[in-house]
């Protein structure tokens, strides 16, 4: 940090500033573990309720397994949207952002990749967990965790989306559930895609194409509508 | 051509131009629905194997082009609105908004009522009828971030952008739905789309009833933008001379507070 405040922040170097985007928001998240922890006990707590309400059939279980992994998963990612401009907003942190010399559009892309690595990079890693003790079938761990890698990243970046337009308004969990489940709607559908060809033993390399392209187009057209979205919800 | 564009985005002209299109939109949109209806309904021969259950068409195919239609719409106007900043489309893309909703609710219900007696299920999981039910959800959303937003000029930028983000993902919604369809069941036969292999007398009333369903999307979407632009121009001269002049001399009560 100290080679930052060196300078004034329009001479800066890009990379120098997303890295110290990147940073800030790290250091923020394990001041306040609440981001990392909840979003993560949430998917373990809300996959233990289903074999307790639809039962313990082993069969079943596997049978569902993809789907249910992926949905939870889905929901913990909408969930934790919240932490994302959330406190920014509430200290004036956003209008900082938003009045940086720097791209808007790289500032961005640098918080929400931090945004992932808090709140979905623990879910990912926990996913096989969870599916063995759904007993998924083990050909489906790998598929499964290379879709929640392709795959959370646009639920994130569609979600910040949704999360730059309800930004300033007090109680917006329900409504954000409304704007941006609908279009989620395809990452779920490639992604238990994926995970269910694998467990048929047909070929998923296709649908993880799929995913990719949804990824790369997330990620080049979202930040623009987010940076409309805040601008508009600062005003 | 322009000048006549152009005026149709001052809200008093909008008004006032509306007054004077309804009237002949009202009669030409009666007689395409009554003859429609009658000859839909009453003389088209039944289909040889839906028998009279086929006739829910005439319903809701232009249902589903106005749900397509009210979408298109409200998309170039949050375009408009963004680009150019002209505050008669944020007030007719508010305006058709719930017409959309409503258009997409009747062809999911219309599609169920002719399932049950074609299918034998009035839900199926259909790649068409769950694209439809995401698409409804999606004018749910809409119209849910602007009523939760309480500055206009602000609910009015985010509605359109939710919609045109909405725009970019349809087309992707309506791919991966098809594609899940096919992995999951065989797709069920719609071939009634197909409309060569029906006699004349079966689509040319659904031609009426199209442009019907047109004219009445029309009046509903010149009616609720009139009312909108009342209420937002309420403070406005012509807005009172309006309705100060008509109520002086009509004497009529219009529930409107003439003593503001």
């Amino acid at each position: 940090m100290n080679t930052l405040t060196n300078k004034p922040a329009s001479e800066l170097g890009l990379l120098s500033v997303m890295g110290a985007t990147i940073r800030r928001e790290m250091l923020l998240a394990f001041r306040n573990p609440g981001d990392v922890i909840n979003p993560l006990m949430f998917f373990v707590i809300a996959v233990t309720l289903f074999p307790l309400s639809v039962g313990t059939d082993e069969n079943f279980l596997s049978a569902i397994a993809p789907g249910v992994i992926w949905v939870t998963a889905l929901l913990a990612v909408m969930l934790s949207m919240d932490s994302l401009f959330r406190a920014d907003f509430e200290d004036g942190n956003l209008e900082q952002l938003l009045m940086s010399p720097q791209p808007l559009y790289f500032l961005l892309l640098a918080k929400i990749f931090s945004h992932w690595l808090v709140a979905c990079l623990p879910i990912i890693l926990l996913a096989p967990v969870l599916a063995s003790m759904l007993f998924m079938s083990p050909e489906g761990m790998l598929p499964l965790v290379l879709s929640l890698l392709l795959g959370t990243p646009v639920l994130t970046l569609l979600g910040g989306i949704g999360m730059a337009l309800t930004v300033g308004l007090s109680r917006s969990g329900l409504l954000l559930a409304v704007l941006i489940l609908p279009l989620y709607v395809p990452v779920l559908v490639f992604g238990t895609g994926v995970v269910q060809a694998a467990i048929n033993g047909t070929a998923f390399s296709g649908l993880l194409a799929l995913l990719a392209a949804l990824f790369t187009l997330a990620v080049s057209l979202s930040p623009l509508a987010i940076s409309a979205a805040l601008k508009i919800s600062i005003n | 051509m322009w000048q006549w564009l152009y005026k149709l985005g001052s809200p008093k002209w909008f008004y006032t131009i509306g007054n004077r299109v309804l009237p002949w939109l009202w009669s030409i949109t009666g007689l395409l629905l009554v003859v429609g209806i009658i000859w839909g309904l009453g003389f088209s021969p039944p289909d040889y194997q839906m028998g009279d259950n086929y006739r829910i068409i005439y319903l809701h195919v232009p249902a589903a082009g106005l749900m397509k239609g009210s979408f298109y719409m409200m998309a170039l106007c949050s375009a408009a609105l963004l680009i150019w900043k002209i505050k008669m489309a944020d007030i007719v893309a508010k305006a058709v908004a719930p017409i959309g909703a409503m258009a997409t609710l009747l062809m999911l219900v219309s599609g169920s009522l002719w399932g049950i007696p074609t299918w034998g299920t009035w839900w199926i999981w259909d790649a068409r009828l769950t694209s439809s039910l995401l698409q409804f959800f999606i004018f749910v959303g809409i119209i849910a971030l602007r009523s939760a937003i309480e500055s206009r000029d602000s609910a009015a930028k985010a509605c359109a952008v939710l919609t045109l983000v909405g725009l970019v993902n349809i087309p992707i919604i309506e791919y991966s739905v098809e594609w899940w369809n096919t992995l999951h069941q065989g797709a069920s036969d719609l071939s009634l789309r197909d409309s060569s292999a029906n006699p004349p007398e079966i689509w040319i009333p659904a031609f009426f009833t199209g442009f019907g369903f047109i004219g009445l999307f029309f009046i509903g979407l010149i009616l609720r933008s009139q009312n909108e632009i009342l209420l937002r121009e309420r403070r406005s001269q012509w807005v009172k001379d309006l309705l100060l002049g008509d109520n002086a001399k009509a004497d009529t009560v219009s529930g409107i507070d003439t003593n503001a």
